[in-house]
């Protein structure tokens, strides 16, 4: 019976035609392009790890030149921000599962959804032009005078390259809105929502708001650059702390879209897992929205020794300490939810409960940051290196993992090898600590960032550092086996193998090409998990 | 959800209030007010941009999601200006 | 098969709710446009607070008449462009022609005037970069002897290093190239958007030729319309914070 299912027409075997797939509007083929675009950004972003890892391991400066490893951060920084961990999850777990956790047929404007699917693939092929052309070297962070003036390098390539993936994201988070305010199903209120959905409606106000102030302040760098105007240049009038401002105006925003997303995964993981309604469901709901606005109000924080006069810092510094709020009481509240549940420790679970003790570590670094009187020591250290990679590897990738593998049976009609992917989930928790909670104890001892030669003293740490990148790309590389090789050996999945609540469980493993046979009507509250014991998920090998 | 119809008489009527605070800035201009002539010349083109958006663009007769999607892109550039000022004002 | 359900796209159940998807799509997408153009005006109060007399000077170069003459032009056009939304409302489908094209023809009219105030510019020499000079009531010497006499600077640089940084009240002359780069910047994206805004006023307007608009469905023409009066909004902002500084 279950390989008639597989048989049937769904979005998938609809039409196999290569155009088909180019010329498609179906959110769940465009999530499949996504993820392969991403993947392939992933591993060049993580290249680039490799090689400064390496060079990193011994004091000297004496794999590569300077410059060189000035651009091997700068790619690193600029493919991991803006191809990989900002598209991540929104793009392919977002577009698959929007229309089916509200029980739609599809996106609200399916067209522009692959219109920016294009211009990512666009943004993305001018920057790795830039890179092939010799690269940049400003950090991913482009600050003027010498993005504008002084570089010469191709920072005005790599800046359109970024500004042309800007729009893509822009689409994305437009058509994840009115989604979600207009093609709810009956039934479907907003309380009733996934916060999965929660979670992507805050980061797309944030795509939204924040990205149109990032493409104006590349534009600004490629008019200065172009004219040799002032705008930033100090010494004809410019500031260049006006750069920052606008910058990090967009890029702290740009954080917060990198992990609310995870958080989404986050919160529909657990509960399953868990067999557990989530606790305090509004309070999630809230949060999610309320780090998408505070986030807006914080990004000086990055700025307290560039020049920023005190009293600014000191709201911004204030501000900062209150955005962590929210994020304390998702916390919480994902705890609390486990607290007389019935765990079980698949897969997702591994990467979810990894996601809460990384995030939260990563997100108490930032309260250290956020004090005026600390960051004036760890600024510019690898203290904070440590601190974003906690969150944004830590946190957002473990997310995007698990969620990967959470939804995997119900995008691909497979079961993945579950003890694969423990084993990779553990590859991955272990090397990641040990590639960045050394990188607290080298900031905090005074390793500055973003230099390829370094004192004596710090090289233990470094190596340990290195090491741990090692079993972390090894970590990486095994889930790219295996789902792949699940795709034909793989057994084939139920519609709900978890027995998860949720619309995008009620509906084949694959989808059928319109989500659903009939419209959905919903009747009950999310995560209805009832305090049964918990049934036997779908054997896994 | 549809838009009210409104008359043309309306958007005649706009139309010359439009033109009227235009040449009001523009009188305005020639004269040196100090401070008052960037005051000035801004209230009166928020006046025309709210004209613009209550009665050609219908927001006066919307829903108020869509109102509160007009506004805030209006409110997320006063957060920007709002801090940047604080930051460029209070500099020594 | 109606008008409406002849348009409606498979995700949609009904006409309402594809409408109101427009609806909040194009007005969240205008938002996105306030940060653009925000981004620019928030830039542009910073220096203006700092180099007023810079940017005195610099707006006492630009035309003011043109500037109020386009204004006008943009205003004009808005009304059109109502009235082409309110006659798509009323069936009225020579209505929605005539007033397309009139909104078109003063979307031209703008930027030929735009254009015409660059090409000033141009050969006054106050386009920002390395041609950028303040010499004062230069005839309009287009002449080739005119303008190799402009360019015979060799070996001087283009502008004066600024000995104090804030609040100066002499015009630098890095200062007013400054104000142009922010006039070019500011009315040339203007300008692209009003090329993007003509081009699909003539999509429309081939559309409304064949009748494809009735008062169920003229979702296009109210969407496009409401870009075009953002349009013109922004340019309501920057004629005063551009031509008319005192």
């Amino acid at each position: 019976m279950i390989d008639q299912l597989a048989e049937s027409r769904n979005y998938l075997n609809d039409d196999y035609r290569f155009r088909s797939w180019l010329l498609t509007t179906d959110h769940k083929r465009i999530a499949i392009m996504y993820m392969i675009s991403i993947t392939l950004f992933f591993f060049v972003g993580g290249a680039a790890a490799v090689l400064f890892r390496l060079e990193l391991m011994t004091p000297k400066g004496d794999l590569v030149l300077a410059e060189t490893y000035n651009k091997l951060f700068t790619l690193h920084g600029v493919i991991m921000v803006w191809f990989f961990l900002i598209p991540s999850i929104p793009t392919v777990l977002g577009n698959f599962l929007l229309p089916l956790m509200i029980g739609a047929r599809d996106l609200a404007f399916p067209k522009l959804n692959l219109l920016s699917w294009y211009i990512f693939m666009l943004g993305g092929a001018v920057t790795v032009w830039s890179i092939v052309a010799g690269g940049a070297d400003t950090g991913w962070t482009f600050y003027t005078p010498y993005s504008s003036t002084y570089a010469n390098t191709n920072v005005i390539l790599m800046a359109v390259g970024v500004f042309i993936s800007g729009f893509s994201s822009i689409l994305t988070g437009l058509n994840f809105i009115v989604t979600t305010h207009t093609m709810r199903a009956p039934g479907m209120t907003w309380f009733r929502l996934p916060l999965f959905v929660w979670a992507h409606y805050a980061t797309s106000v944030i795509f939204v708001l924040a990205t149109p102030v990032l493409a104006i302040t590349l534009f600004l760098i490629v008019l200065e650059r172009g004219f040799g105007i002032g705008i930033f240049d100090p010494k004809l009038g410019g500031d260049p702390l006006l750069f920052q401002h606008l910058f990090w105006f967009y890029s702290h925003p740009a954080v917060y879209i990198m992990v609310l997303p995870s958080m989404g995964v986050v919160s529909e993981i657990i509960p399953c897992f868990a067999r557990n309604r989530i606790f305090g469901y509004k309070f999630i709901a809230f949060s999610s929205l309320a780090i998408a606005v505070i986030g807006f109000l914080v990004w000086g924080h990055h700025m307290f020794v560039s020049g920023q006069s005190m009293y600014a810092s000191m709201v911004f510094s204030f501000m900062s300490m209150l955005v962590a709020v929210p994020s304390a009481v998702k916390v919480f509240n994902w705890t609390a939810t486990l607290y007389k549940g019935s765990i079980s420790l698949e897969t997702p679970m591994l990467y979810s409960l990894g996601f809460i003790g990384l995030f939260t570590l990563g997100g108490l670094t930032g309260l250290f940051l956020a004090a005026l009187a600390v960051d004036v020591h760890v600024t510019d250290t690898y203290f904070v290196v440590a601190h974003f990679h906690y969150i944004m590897v830590g946190g957002a990738v473990m997310g995007y993992l698990g969620g990967l593998h959470f939804w995997w049976p119900k995008m691909t009609g497979r079961i993945y090898p579950e003890w694969w992917g423990r084993l990779s989930a553990g590859i991955i928790f272990f090397g990641f600590n040990l590639t960045f909670f050394p990188q607290f104890v080298l900031g905090y001892l005074g390793m500055p960032r973003r230099v390829h030669q370094y004192v004596d003293d710090f090289q233990v740490l470094n190596v340990m550092s290195s090491a741990g990148a090692s079993i972390l790309g090894v970590g990486y590389l095994l889930p790219l086996a295996y789902l792949i090789w699940s795709l034909r050996y793989g057994k084939r999945a139920d519609p709900n193998p978890w027995h998860a609540k949720g619309l995008e469980w009620q509906t084949p493993s694959p989808p059928p090409k319109l989500n659903f046979t009939q419209t959905p009507i919903v009747t009950e509250e999310a995560y209805n998990y009832p305090p049964a014991p918990a049934p036997k998920k779908q054997a896994m090998s | 959800m549809h838009t009210n119809i409104l008359s043309k008489a309306t958007y005649y009527k706009v139309a010359v209030l439009l033109g009227i605070l235009l040449a009001a800035t523009v009188v305005v201009a020639q004269f040196d007010l100090g401070v008052l002539n960037t005051a000035i010349a801004l209230t009166i083109a928020f006046a025309k941009a709210a004209l613009i958006v209550l009665f050609f663009m219908h927001l006066r007769y919307s829903w108020p999601l869509l109102r509160l999607f007009a506004a805030s892109g209006l409110i997320w550039l006063a957060i920007m200006i709002t801090f940047v000022l604080a930051d460029v004002l209070t500099r020594k | 098969m109606s008008a409406t359900t002849a348009h409606l796209a498979h995700q949609f159940d009904d006409a309402e709710q594809q409408f109101a998807a427009a609806e909040l799509g194009m007005w969240l997408f205008l938002s996105t446009e306030v940060l653009l153009f925000g981004g620019l005006f928030c830039t542009y109060s910073i220096y203006r607070l700092w180099y007023h007399a810079a940017f005195v000077a610099g707006s006492q170069r630009l035309e003011q008449v043109l500037g109020t003459i386009n204004t006008a032009v943009l205003l004009t056009s808005s009304l059109s462009m109502a009235l082409a939304v309110h006659a798509a409302q009323t069936d009225d489908r020579r209505g929605i022609v005539r007033n397309l094209v009139f909104t078109i023809f003063l979307g031209c009219m703008f930027l030929g005037i735009k254009g015409y105030e660059y090409r000033q510019k141009f050969v006054e020499d106050l386009v920002p970069g390395p041609n950028f000079s303040l010499t004062a009531d230069q005839p309009n010497d287009n002449s080739r002897e005119g303008r190799r006499d402009k360019n015979n600077r060799a070996g001087q640089p283009p502008y004066r290093a600024p000995s104090q940084t804030t609040l100066t009240t002499e015009p630098d002359v890095g200062r007013v190239e400054l104000f142009f780069s922010f006039y070019f910047a500011m009315t040339g994206l203007h300008a692209l958007h009003m090329i993007v805004g003509i081009g699909m006023l003539g999509v429309l307007l081939v559309g409304a030729s064949h009748g494809a608009f009735t008062p169920e469905y003229h979702t296009p023409v109210e969407m496009i319309g409401l870009y075009w009066h953002f349009v013109d909004i922004v340019w309501v902002f920057l004629f005063p914070l551009l031509y008319l500084i005192r």
